[in-house]
C-alpha cells in the first residue's frame, strides 16, 4: 500500500496506475447528490461557492452522526454513478479529483484525463473502518441536508484503490 | 385469544434495528470469509477490509456501513392475537426512530420530489401479514439504496420459461456492475402479480444467505444463476474476481397463465437482518 498525502503532487499522479491500493491522507470534502445540485445553482446564478474547487478532493458521502468521543459516525463511500452529471464539469473548472465507489461514465472518465485527475474507489460498506481514518470532521455547508450536507475531513491513512487513474485507465475495464 | 400491547412490538423493533445496524449476519461473515480465501489482488484486499470493518463495527457498536437503510419491518401477525396500546404502524415507527438516534445512524428517508429529508428515518417501510397462531414474528431488514436502485422487475411471458428467469437474474448483476457494492446477494421473486412479484424477492433477502429453496426445481435456478453471475467476472467492488455474488435466493408463488413476473432485488454484501418471535 502506497502512503499519499494529499494533494497529489504531479509526480504521484504520474506514478499512480488503476488498481494501486493506497492510504491517503489530508484534507477532503463530502458531497452527494443534493449538495451537487446546490453547487450548480449556485454556478448557474454566478454566485460564490463554498469550497474552493482547486484545493478540493470530493468525496462521496454521507456519514452517520458521530457518537460521544468520534470526529465522525460510520462513513464509507456512496455510488458514484449517480454523481456523472456533475464531475465532468467541476473537473473543469478545477476539482482536484473523487473518492467514491464503483464504475463512472465515460465522460467522466475523458474530463479526468482531460484534466490530469484521478478518481479513487473507497471500499463500499466499509463505514465503521473509514470513521477511523477521520480525525477531524467540520460542517461547511448546506446544513439542511443534514447527513448530505458538505463536511471538511483530515484522514489519515484513508484506504483505497485507484479506480480510474490520470491516463484513463480504470480498475472496472474488464 | 392472546393480548399484545403494540409497545412490545415497537420495543422488538428498537431491539432489532440496533442489532442489525451494527452487525453483519453469521451466514454474511462466513460468506465473505470464502470470499476473500478464493480471491486475490484488489478484490481480496476489499474483502479483507470489510471482514476488518465487520469486527470494528460489532466491538464499537458502529454503525457497519453508514446507509443504515430504509426499516423494512415484515409482521407476520398470528390471527389469534388481539392487538391493544397505540396504532400498529405508530408503533413500528416509534421503534425506528428511537433505534436510529440512539444508535447514532443515520437518517436516509427523504419526500421523492422535495428530497426533504423526515429527520428519523420515518416512516418504516412496513408490511404485515395475517398468519395462523397466536404470534408474532418480527424481521428487521435495515434495506441500502445503493443495491436496492440496481433491481429490476420483468414482466416475462410463460414460453421464456426458466431459461428467460436464469437470464434476467444475470442480466441484472451485469448492468448493475461495480454499482451497487457486490459481492451481492440477490433476492429473487418468480410468480404472483407485479406487486407482490417484488415483495416476494425482498422477502427472499431475509433467507440466510446459502439456504436453499425447498423446492428442487426452484433451488436449481438458484444454484444456475448464482454459476452464471459468477461466470461475469465483475467481483468485490468491481475489482474482477471469482465472487460476484454471496448467494441467490428465490421465492415462488402462483402467476396467471399468460404471465411469468420475475422480481430482482439486489442487496449489497453487507447483509444485516434481525428476526424475532413475541
Amino acid at each position: 500500500m502506497k502512503k499519499i498525502t494529499l494533494p497529489l503532487s504531479p509526480s504521484d499522479l504520474n506514478a499512480l496506475h488503476a488498481g494501486d491500493g493506497v492510504l491517503l491522507s489530508g484534507t477532503i470534502y463530502t458531497a452527494r447528490d443534493c449538495a451537487h445540485r446546490r453547487l450548480f445553482e449556485l454556478l448557474d446564478r454566478g454566485e460564490p461557492l463554498p469550497i474552493e474547487l482547486d484545493k478540493t478532493y470530493i468525496y462521496y458521502a454521507g456519514p452517520c452522526p458521530a457518537p460521544a468521543g468520534k470526529a465522525c459516525g460510520s462513513c464509507g463511500p456512496t455510488t458514484s454513478a449517480r454523481m456523472n452529471a456533475f464531475a465532468p464539469r467541476l473537473l473543469d473548472l478545477g476539482l482536484l479529483g473523487m473518492i467514491g465507489k464503483g464504475e463512472m461514465s465515460e465522460e467522466t472518465r475523458a474530463a479526468l484525463v482531460r484534466n490530469k485527475k484521478v478518481y479513487f474507489a473507497a471500499i463500499g460498506g466499509g463505514g465503521a473502518q473509514y470513521a477511523k481514518s477521520i480525525k477531524k470532521s467540520e460542517l461547511v455547508a448546506f446544513p439542511d441536508l443534514l447527513s448530505e450536507a458538505i463536511y471538511r475531513f483530515e484522514v489519515v491513512d484513508f484506504p483505497a484503490v485507484v479506480a480510474i487513474d490520470a491516463r484513463g485507465k480504470s480498475v472496472y475495464d474488464r | 385469544m392472546r393480548t399484545l400491547n403494540t409497545k412490545e412490538i415497537s420495543d422488538c423493533v428498537y431491539r432489532l434495528a440496533r442489532k442489525a445496524g451494527t452487525t453483519l449476519t453469521p451466514a454474511c461473515r462466513s460468506a465473505l470469509r470464502a470470499a476473500a480465501d478464493a480471491e486475490e489482488g484488489a478484490a481480496q484486499f476489499a474483502l479483507a477490509t470489510l471482514l476488518e470493518n465487520a469486527d470494528t463495527a460489532q466491538a464499537e457498536r458502529m454503525p457497519v456501513c453508514q446507509d443504515t437503510g430504509m426499516a423494512v419491518v415484515l409482521l407476520e401477525i398470528g390471527q389469534n392475537v388481539f392487538l391493544t396500546g397505540e396504532p400498529l404502524a405508530d408503533a413500528v415507527n416509534d421503534g425506528v426512530r428511537r433505534a436510529y438516534a440512539d444508535g447514532y445512524f443515520r437518517k436516509s428517508i427523504c419526500d421523492p420530489l422535495t428530497r426533504v429529508n423526515t429527520g428519523d428515518n420515518t416512516p418504516a417501510h412496513l408490511h404485515t401479514e395475517i398468519v395462523p397462531g397466536e404470534t408474532v414474528k418480527v424481521t428487521f431488514l435495515p434495506k441500502g439504496f445503493g443495491s436496492e436502485n440496481m433491481s429490476k422487475l420483468y414482466m416475462l411471458t410463460p414460453s421464456e420459461g426458466r431459461a428467460g428467469i436464469v437470464r434476467a437474474i444475470v442480466e441484472t448483476v451485469r448492468a448493475a456492475g461495480s454499482r451497487p457494492c457486490p459481492p451481492v446477494y440477490v433476492g429473487v421473486g418468480i410468480g404472483g402479480a407485479f406487486d407482490s412479484c417484488a415483495l416476494l424477492a425482498k422477502k427472499a433477502l431475509t433467507r440466510d444467505v446459502g439456504s436453499k429453496n425447498a423446492r428442487a426445481d426452484v433451488a436449481s435456478i438458484e444454484e444456475e444463476a448464482l454459476a452464471g453471475i459468477n461466470a461475469l467476472g465483475i467481483g468485490a467492488q468491481g475489482f474482477g474476481g471469482k465472487v460476484t455474488a454471496l448467494g441467490v435466493a428465490c421465492e415462488i408463488a402462483p402467476t396467471h397463465i399468460a404471465g411469468l413476473p420475475v422480481a430482482v432485488n439486489i442487496q449489497c454484501h453487507c447483509i444485516r437482518c434481525e428476526k424475532e418471535t413475541l
